[in-house]
Order: C-alpha cells, then structure tokens, then sequence
C-alpha cells in the first residue's frame, strides 16, 4: 500500500516527529510492499525537503502554501495529495497541530481515524495498539477498512536516518481561500518567569499526589535541604499552585538535571517527555504501577507523606 | 447565542484493578464528569454570565448512570441538557471519534448553536479527535486545544490561543460559528453551589433515541474493533528500595549523596 506521511514544522525548524513518521510508515510500506511518500506544508519546503530525503522514502512533496500551520490550508492540501498519490495510509503526528487537522482531512475522505498510535502492525489489515486510561492498559484496534488515517504519538518511533534518493516534486495544491476562516497572528513564549528549571542540576518535582497546595510546603522544605528548585507536572500549574514557569513536559519545559526526584508524580506520557533525559530519575509514588516507576531509576513505593519527612530530616 | 458544549463521563481507574474481557473490571472503576469538559462547561458559563442573552445546552452521549454526571453541568450552570441513548449504542462496540461526532452533529442540527465546546480529550479512552471531526460534519471553523478564549460576539470571531508543545502558545482569530477543543487550565472550574443543585434537579435533561435523531443503527457501525486489552509488560529495571519510610529515605539519601546532591 501507498504509505503517505505529512512532516511538521513551526517557526522555521522541522519537527524530530517527521522523522520518526516516517520509520513508521517504512515499516508499514514493507510489510505490503509499497511506497512511503512524504509531504511538507507551507515554510522553506525545499530545505526542509532535503531534511526528509532519508533512507526508505521514495517521494517528497512540496506545498509551498503559507509559512505556518494553518488547519484550513492543511486539511485541503493533505485531502487533496492523498487523492493525488492515491495513498491507503495517511500518517500524521499525534500533536497539537496533527490533532488540528487530520481528523477534518480522515472525515473528509471518510477514512477511519485511529489516534495517539504506539505500535502499527499490518497483516491482511492495519492494527493499532493505543493506550487507554493513562497509560495504565493497551488495546489493539483493528480497522476493517482498506485506507485509513493514524496519528503516532512521538517518540514511539526511532528517526529515520540514512541519506535516500527520494522524488522530490511541488504539488499544486488548489487552496480554496474563501474556506479558510481562521488566521493565525502571532506566537508567544509562555512560562517565562523568575526560575529557570532547565538550569538546575537537581529537581525535585511534585504531582497530584501532593493533594493539597498548603502541603508544597514540604516540598520547598525538601528542595532546600537538597539545594534543589522545585518543578511541577501540569495538575498544579492548571490549578493555579505553581507558576507555569516551573511545569515540566510537552506543553512546559523539557529538563534534564543531574537528578530527577518524581514526588507523587504517576508519569503520563506528556510529562515524560519533558524529563526523561535527565541523568538519574528517582520516584516517589504509592502505586506501584504508576508508569513513572518505568522509567525511573530509583523508586521509592511508599506515602510521600512519610518518605519525604523522613528524608529531609536525613539532610538536616 | 447559543453554546452547545459537549460532556461526557468517564471512568477513573483504581491503581490496582483486574481486566474483564476488553473492559477494566467495574468493581476498581470510578466514574465522574470528565476533567477537560469541566473546563469546557466553566468557559460557556463564563460567557453567558459576561453576555446578554446566551443559552448553554449541555450535550452527551450515555445511559441513564450518567445522568448524574450530566447534571453535574447543570449545577454548574447550563440551561438545560440533551442526552443521547440508544439500545443500539448500548450494543455498538467501540464508540470512536466519527460516530459519537455523527451523534452530536445531529443534536446540533437541532440546536443550531452559534459555539461548541468540548474538552481538548477524554480521559479513558483519550482519542482527542471528537471535537475537530464534529467541525468538519457541522461546516464549522474549529481550534483545538484553547487555552485562552476572548469572544467577539459583534465582529463573530474567537480570539483563542492554542496551546503547543514546548510553551509556545498560537494566537488565532476563529470566525464563527465554531467548535473549539478546550484544555484544562484555561479557567478555574467552580464547585457547585447547594443552589445550583437542587436547581439542577428541576432543569431539563431531554433524551434522544437514534430515532428521535433521525439516525438508524447503521450511522453508528464503524470499522473500528476493539481486540484485546492488557497491562502493558513494565518497561522499568528501577531499583526499587524496600522498607519503612526511613529505611528508605535513608537509603535515597545515600544515593542523592553519593550523586553529590545537598553537599
């Protein structure tokens, strides 16, 4: 089958994703023997052509419409290519911009969509294996259906690499402006503040298990005796405790201290990605199933409650 | 104006619990109103009390168990409520993005809202796909992911920020009407009142059948197939340490120690 992906870029940088969209659909093109096509939207397409010229990809279109992600333009151009290269899989990335458009361009083709993809196995028909509430089980979908569209959450795949002696050609997208009713105006950084997260050599980071704000109290006590900065996952910067400058994950900072200590932190997919690269990741956490115990390397199953009185009076 | 915002409830999984076929057995499951759709039904009542004239409708897809979740909108402040059940739905299997939008799609044509909101994602099943593939069914402009909502009613236009990854937020104008996907920390979603309870007892909780909808059975097949469900193998190799709370806090602080922290 004809594997389509579509590369994600912002701001002038293409995202690793795109890379990674297209191990995925490499995998998936030979397991049927077909072709693994490319396409980049908008922004300099030829050097971010160059970019996606990896080994495995036989064709790369290029849209030259527009410098940023618009979903309107999106949604027609991408319909409008799977049409033109007749693809039978449409792979996207499982991001805020990815979820922004391929579930209009699956519904406008009345393809079935399968979202936040972890694994794509094919064998007479597409199965999907996704995780289902909070990472604590999987479930495999199959798709009876002969095309459909995936968006593969990222960091599942490793990035394709190699140097590949792909097409390249300049699709003429036929953008009706009169449909697109949205415009984007501008950017803006967010979570800048008084503490730099990324700088600190030692985090001590707190979760929901925290439970109440008047109990950060313990964890600045901790942060103290350690000589550490306090960081957050996103439950408390939602409720308004901690300033977003200190949230770690997608949609905060990504850090890699010397020491990550995970208090009461379960380890959602989200805030994993911000931190698993620091050096050392110890965990604190009750359940012995939270997935933070996954990619801890030291961990601690018991009341934070009780282990974090106990060790900060260690360092007193 | 009318905002039609979507809820759902949804189920909280006990830390330790057992699988029952292709579900999470009932006995280690929670259930209540799903946390972005909190934020969703906070940001429709924000408007209708900063505005004139504005209807909130509240809109989901569940048995009769959920009613309680569903008023739970209610108290909070929506109008009124419309949920959707069905016999067929009871025996569908997987109730993927495209079918429950086909259901809500064809509440809204009844409604015909000038907004819809809907949380960002579930958080059981957590397709995040609902909400832009409702968009597309309706004809309307959509933004997923809003962290910030300025509404224009006179110009008909959304000024929303759309939450990135790495702590970069994208401004936009929306024309509308329009559905946008709501993420959590865009407001401080209330308690609700005594008041707006018993209130909400007496506020209209309207049920639809695929029939009063003018869907048939064959709306709600899709290709989709749940088949199978597990726990995940863990991945981890940690070193888990053993004991009392200060047997272990003296042995993490051992570590953090040889690591040279806190010297």
């Amino acid at each position: 089958m004809t594997v389509l992906t579509v590369a994600e870029h912002r701001r002038g940088e293409l995202r690793d994703v795109s890379l990674e969209l297209l191990t995925a659909g490499r995998e998936l093109a030979d397991a049927t023997g077909g072709e693994l096509h490319t396409a980049v939207v908008g922004g300099d397409v030829e050097a971010f052509a160059e970019r996606l010229d990896r080994e495995g990809v036989d064709a790369i279109h290029t849209v030259d419409e527009g410098e940023e992600f618009n979903h309107d333009v999106y949604t027609q151009v991408v319909h409008q290519l799977a049409d033109a290269v007749d693809a039978d899989l449409l792979v996207v990335p499982n991001s805020v911009n990815g979820l922004d458009y391929a579930p209009a361009v699956a519904s406008r083709l009345d393809w079935p969509l399968v979202t936040d993809v972890v694994d794509l196995s094919y064998d007479d028909e597409l199965t999907a294996t996704r995780e289902l509430y909070g990472s604590k089980v999987e479930t495999t979908i199959d798709v009876h259906a002969d095309r459909a569209a995936v968006t593969v959450r990222p960091a599942e795949w490793p990035a394709a690499e190699g140097t590949g002696d792909a097409t390249v050609d300049a699709f003429d997208a036929d953008v009706d402006e009169s449909a697109v009713r949205s415009t984007v105006t501008g950017f803006e950084e967010v979570g800048g503040g008084e503490v730099d997260i990324t700088d600190a050599d030692v985090l001590v980071s707190v979760g929901r298990g925290i439970e109440e704000e008047e109990n950060l109290n313990l964890i600045f006590d901790l942060a103290e005796a350690l000589d550490a900065t306090v960081s957050a996952s996103r439950p408390l910067i939602d409720n308004g405790w901690l300033a977003k400058d200190r949230q770690v994950g997608q949609s905060g900072k990504v850090v890699t201290p010397d020491v990550y200590i995970a208090i009461g932190i379960s380890g959602a997919v989200q805030h994993v990605a911000g931190m698993k690269g620091s050096d050392t990741i110890v965990a604190i956490n009750t359940d012995p199933n939270a997935p933070i115990f996954d990619i801890a390397d030291y961990g601690i199953q018991d009341d934070l409650f009780e282990v974090v009185p106990a060790l900060i009076e260690e360092f007193q | 104006m009318k905002i039609l915002v979507t809820v759902k409830e949804v189920a909280d999984v006990d830390d330790e619990f057992e699988i029952d076929g292709l579900g999470i057995d009932d006995r280690y499951v929670t259930y209540d109103l799903n946390e972005w759709d909190d934020y969703a039904v906070e940001a429709a009542v924000q408007i209708q009390e900063a505005g004139e004239d504005v209807e909130v409708v509240a809109v989901t897809i569940g048995d009769t168990d959920t009613e309680d979740t569903i008023r739970q909108a209610l108290a909070k402040g929506a109008d009124r409520a419309v949920r959707v059940w069905d016999d067929a739905l009871a025996a569908a299997g997987l109730l993927d993005p495209e079918t429950k939008a086909r259901l809500i799609a064809a509440v809204a044509a009844e409604e015909d809202p000038d907004l819809v909101l809907t949380g960002v994602q579930s958080a059981d099943d957590g397709f995040g796909a609902t909400g832009v593939t409702l968009a597309e069914h309706l004809g309307f402009e959509w933004a997923a992911v809003v962290n910030d909502l300025d509404l224009d009613r006179e110009a008909g236009v959304a000024h929303v920020h759309r939450e990135l990854e790495g702590g970069v937020e994208e401004l936009t104008d929306v024309e509308l009407p329009a559905v946008l996907t709501i993420q959590t920390g865009i407001n401080e979603p209330r308690y609700a009142s005594l008041r707006g309870i018993r209130q909400a007892q007496s506020k209209e909780l309207a049920e639809y059948t695929l029939a009063d909808l003018g869907l048939t059975a064959a709306d709600i097949e899709s290709p989709l197939e749940q088949t199978d469900l597990y726990e995940p193998e863990s991945e981890g190799d940690a070193t888990v340490f053993e004991g009392s709370a200060e047997e272990t806090a003296s042995e993490l602080a051992g570590l953090l120690r040889e690591k040279g922290v806190g010297s």
